[in-house]
This record gives C-alpha cells, structure tokens and sequence, in this order.
C-alpha cells in the first residue's frame, strides 16, 4: 500500500493540536496497511516543527517558503495537487478544522479523488476506505464506503484519535515549493483577535450554560439570576449567540472559549460536538434537557430529562435553603 | 449583481428525537418537520442584503424533491426573483460531491458574480457542497464567512476561525462563499409576500436536462447507528423536589455552596 499523508496544521507559529491526532490516526493506519507514515509540512520557518514532529512520522515532507505561513487554501492547494499527483499517497489525512473545510473538497476535487469530511473513524483494507462520520446534529452515525480509488482523502473530527506517543524517527526531505505567491484573487490580509467581553467566562468556577432551549431572549433573565444564586457566570453555545442574545464572548465550543469550571451546568444544550470541544474539560457536568438521546448526556456526569424552565425555579429554590441553613 | 443561493430543506433534528427506519438507511420522519437549513437561512439574507444594496438579480436553487419547493418559495417571498429545483428524485446516491456537481449543471449557464451556500447542512454535516461547487465553477472560495464588504469587484472577507479568531480575507469576484450562523439577522417573509410567492413559477431541471454522464458520488452509505453512549450521565429521578434536592447535594458536596 502506498503512504500515508498527513496535513500539518500551524497558525500564529504554533503546531495545531488536532495534529498530533492525525498523525497518531495515520501511524494507526499505516501499521495496519503495512506501510508508512509522512507528515506533510508546509510552511515558513519549519526547523521547530520539524524537530517537534520527528518522532511522529516516518518521514517528513518540508516545503518551506513564507507563502505558507498564513493559511490560504488558494495557495495550499496549488501546492498540495502538485505534492500527491507526484507522491500519490493512498489517503490524506486533514483536520476537519477552519483550516481543513476550506482546503479538502476544492483539493480532492482538482485531483479527482473521492473525499469525505468530518470522519470520526476510518479503516482502510484492501485499497477500500470506510469511515464513520455523525448526521442529524449528532444525534446518528453514518457508515460510508468511498468509491473505491487509488487515493483518497479525508478531514478528521478533533477528539476522535487521541495524539499518542511515538519514538520514530522521520526521515526529512525537503522539496521546493509550488507556489511562491498568494494569487490576487484570494490574499490572506490578518488575523482579528476576538474583542474582550466585561465578564471573562473562562475564570470562573460556575457555569451556567444556556443553548436553543432557552427559546427566547427574554428568559435569560431567569438563567442569570439562577447563576447569581449559584456564585456563576452565563455563558452559552452557539445558537444563543446567532439570534444576538448573548455576546460572542460568552459563546462556549470550538469556535468560542474553551472553559474548565469546576461545575458546568448546560440548560436546553442539545451538545453538538463544536459545544463539548469548549466544556468537556469541566470536573462535574450537570446537563438538562428535554430529550433523553441528546449528545449532551453522553458527556454529563449528572443529566435531568425535563424542561430547563421546570428545573430552574425548584433548583434554585433549594439551593437558597441550603445557603440559608448553612448561614 | 449577479448572485445566486443555494438552499437545502432539512428535518429539524436540533431538539427532536432521531431514529432510524426499518431499512436502516434512513430515519424515520414522519414526525419530524422540516424547514430551510438553518445557515442557509444566514445565506439567503446576505444574498438579499447585497441585492438590496447593488441591485441585480438574485436566483434561488435547491436540489430536492417537490416538497422543497416549499423552501424555494420562502426564498422568492423574502427577496429572490428567481427559483430553480434539480429534481432530487432522479438522482440516486446523491453525497456532498454529487450534490456539487449537479448545483454546478444547474448554474453554470447562469450569470454570476457572487454564489453563496450556508456553511454546512445540519443533517449531513459535510461542510463540503459550497467549497466543491466553487472548484467545479473555477472561482476562488472561502468558508464559514461572518463579514463581507464589497466594493466593485473586491470583497473584504472575514472567515471564522476556532476560538473566536477571525481571519480576514481581500478576494476578487466573482466568488462563492459559505456563511457561518449570526452573520446577519434573517428575515421573516411577510404573508403576502408569501401569498405573491405561490403564484411565482419555479424551473424545475432534472435528468432530461442535466447529462449524467461523468457525474459520480463519492461516498455510499452502508449503515446508520446510534453512537455508543460513551460515559453515559446518571439520569436523576423522582419528583422535581427530589431531583433539585439531589443536584443541590452535589453542588454542595463539590464544595460550591
């Protein structure tokens, strides 16, 4: 079987997490196929990744120009075509990540090769590719066989293959870039950092987390209360924000803050996987919510199967008793 | 401005409970209702915003079955001039690539300077269909896009990017863009815009237009199934008094109260 590439990720310098999880899901498939794995290294500078990912890989393909050291997908596909129409790997590993959603189904596509995006598992046996990836708001998995090719190529769901530990020692080969310009109908100006919000939710031991469940603008009034009561802050998920009810800086999940409170309680939060990448880090998940499948109860400690609006009122009441017991 | 959206009709499946129907390939959905993809709604009102601004016209397409006119129809009474439905029924297998490539048949003969589809569909959840569609048209792209600025043929772009940083873009048109939730506030359509609407025609294209030939799917489903529950949360019973009760103990016991 041919290798096996997996995508580097980088951004500001730094090596992406959600890399090392390739790298461990391509070593896992190689071991498998009998075959080896090259970590695929694009970018400016790269001396530091190559010694911090040596061990990772069985080699590693360097093409280092400053061209690569702002994500632009326009110019990572032009150099990635080139790269595996001459290297012809049987699968390419990226992160289902900002980065990974922009790049894979325009590269794939330009190679003609069958893709798919978002996979939480992948065997690969006998040149055919199968993997699992999750539908309907996470609430089923999907078993798919891509058609059936020389090469493939894949985005990886983060969480799914946890980065291992690994003693190779990566072969380095170094090749001239592709591309040495970004084109000028597609140019990487900046990165935006998020703006400061008057409640740093990550610095709190309590929170208070509302999603879709909360059904209207007007009840978060309820739920801030409640959190007084507790000693927390209101933070949420991802829809709480789009409807403009809270601001960005409380939006918890992959694209928000990444919070470790000691006490998470997640009100009418369904738990879609961009939520729990921001929460799962809590010491005691109390979760509530109306339908007894959500995603949510696969990563509570604690889960009530109500109406968050029943719960509250009650919970709170209690809780003000025992503050009064206690004083 | 020319521009075109794609929209896609979905079950609602947020806070509904899923299950798989007896050929274990699909869900069952009687139960289930069914609405535009939700970013496809954000989609659809930057779409009529540009129009609003730039003027122009603004064609709608969906890939779907008849029920998706329904969909078609809330885009033409909120703003768009046109409707176009691909026959859903007449193509089998249909993944994110084929979906991309029939989109592009659909459109290519079109007039276009920006295309724009939501950023992913909450029942597939590929994320690839606009990404695909802007190679298979040959434009530049850019994905999960919060912010666009357009002045001529320039676009100044903000995508977003994980933990709340945003990446900002200078793009030529024409392009196509996929748009993340919360970029805008998506409208409601008013009940004679919707009354108008009906009465609109909608083009519906399928095989007998659209040439098979060379138009393949990539993935084949072989099974759905419930995701192993991994730690699996203990579910508190009794009466709501009891539960609180219970939840106030744990609280306390963490050493919060």
């Amino acid at each position: 079987m041919n290798e096996i590439f997996a995508l580097v990720e980088h951004r500001q310098g730094i090596i992406r997490d959600i890399t090392y999880e390739l790298l461990s899901c391509g070593r896992k498939l190689a071991e498998k196929g009998n075959t080896k794995l090259t970590a695929v290294i694009l970018g400016h500078n790269t001396d530091n990744f190559v010694q911090i990912l040596k061990g990772q890989a069985h080699r590693l393909l360097v093409v280092d120009n400053e061209v690569y050291e702002d994500f632009n997908s326009e110019v990572y596909q032009t150099a990635l075509t080139e790269i595996i129409k001459r290297q012809n790997p049987v699968l390419t590993l990226i992160s289902h990540s900002a980065f990974g959603v922009d790049l894979c189904p325009a590269l794939a596509a330009q190679l003609g090769m069958p893709f798919t995006t978002d996979c939480l598992d992948v065997e690969l046996a006998e040149q055919k590719l199968k993997v699992t990836r999750q539908i309907y708001d996470g609430k089923l998995n999907a078993k798919v066989l891509l058609r059936e090719n020389a090469g493939y190529m894949i985005t990886l769901r983060s969480g799914c293959f946890p980065a291992g530990e690994s003693s190779l020692d990566g072969v380095v080969e170094k090749i001239d870039t592709p591309v040495s310009a970004q084109p000028d109908y597609r140019k990487f100006i900046e990165y935006i950092e998020a703006a400061v919000g008057e409640v740093d939710i990550t610095k709190s031991d309590v929170l208070v987390s509302v999603g879709r469940g909360v059904k209207e603008k007007a009840y978060l009034s309820i739920i801030e209360d409640f959190a007084e009561t507790i000693g927390g802050v209101v933070g949420c998920s991802r829809p709480v924000v789009d409807a403009g009810w809270l601001p960005k800086d409380r939006q918890i999940g992959s694209s928000g803050k990444t919070v470790k409170p000691k006490l998470y309680i997640a009100l009418g939060i369904s738990g879609a996987f961009q939520h729990i990448i921001g929460m799962k880090g809590a010491d005691t998940i109390i979760a509530v919510n109306k339908d007894p499948n959500a995603p949510i109860f696969s990563e509570a400690d604690y889960g009530i199967v109500d109406d968050l609006f029943k719960v509250v009122p009650v919970l709170k009441t209690k809780i003000l008793e025992m503050k009064q017991a206690k004083g | 401005m020319d521009i075109i959206v794609c929209i896609k009709r979905v079950a609602q499946t947020a806070e509904a409970d899923v299950k798989i129907d007896s050929s274990g390939k699909d869900i069952v959905k009687d139960r289930l209702t069914f609405d535009m993809n939700e970013s496809d709604t954000y989609a659809l009102e930057e779409a009529i915003l540009l129009k609003e601004k730039f003027g122009g016209t603004l064609t709608a397409v969906s890939l779907g079955t008849v029920q998706a006119e329904d969909t078609l129809r809330i885009a033409l009474a909120k703003g768009a001039d046109s409707a176009i439905r691909i026959k859903a029924e007449d193509f089998e297998g249909l993944d994110g690539y084929k979906t991309a490539q029939l989109l592009k048949a659909a459109i290519k003969d079109l007039k276009f300077d920006v295309v724009f589809t939501g950023c992913i569909a909450t029942d597939d959840y590929y994320s690839q269909v606009g990404v695909t569609l802007a190679e298979l048209l040959g434009v530049p792209h850019a994905t999960l896009v919060t912010k666009i600025d357009i002045q001529d043929t320039k676009a100044q772009v903000h995508r977003e990017l994980e933990g709340g940083l945003i990446e900002h873009l200078d793009m030529t048109l024409p392009a196509l863009f996929t748009i993340q939730t919360g970029i805008n506030e998506p409208r409601y359509a008013s009940l004679i815009a919707i009354r108008r609407a009906a009465k609109k025609e909608i083009k519906v294209i399928g095989a007998s237009e659209i040439e098979p030939t060379g138009i393949q799917a990539n993935a084949s489903l072989e099974e759905l199934f419930t995701p192993p529950a991994g730690k699996r949360a203990e579910i508190l019973s009794g009466s709501m008094d009891e539960i609180s009760a219970k939840v106030a103990g744990i609280i306390k016991e963490k050493g919060l109260i």
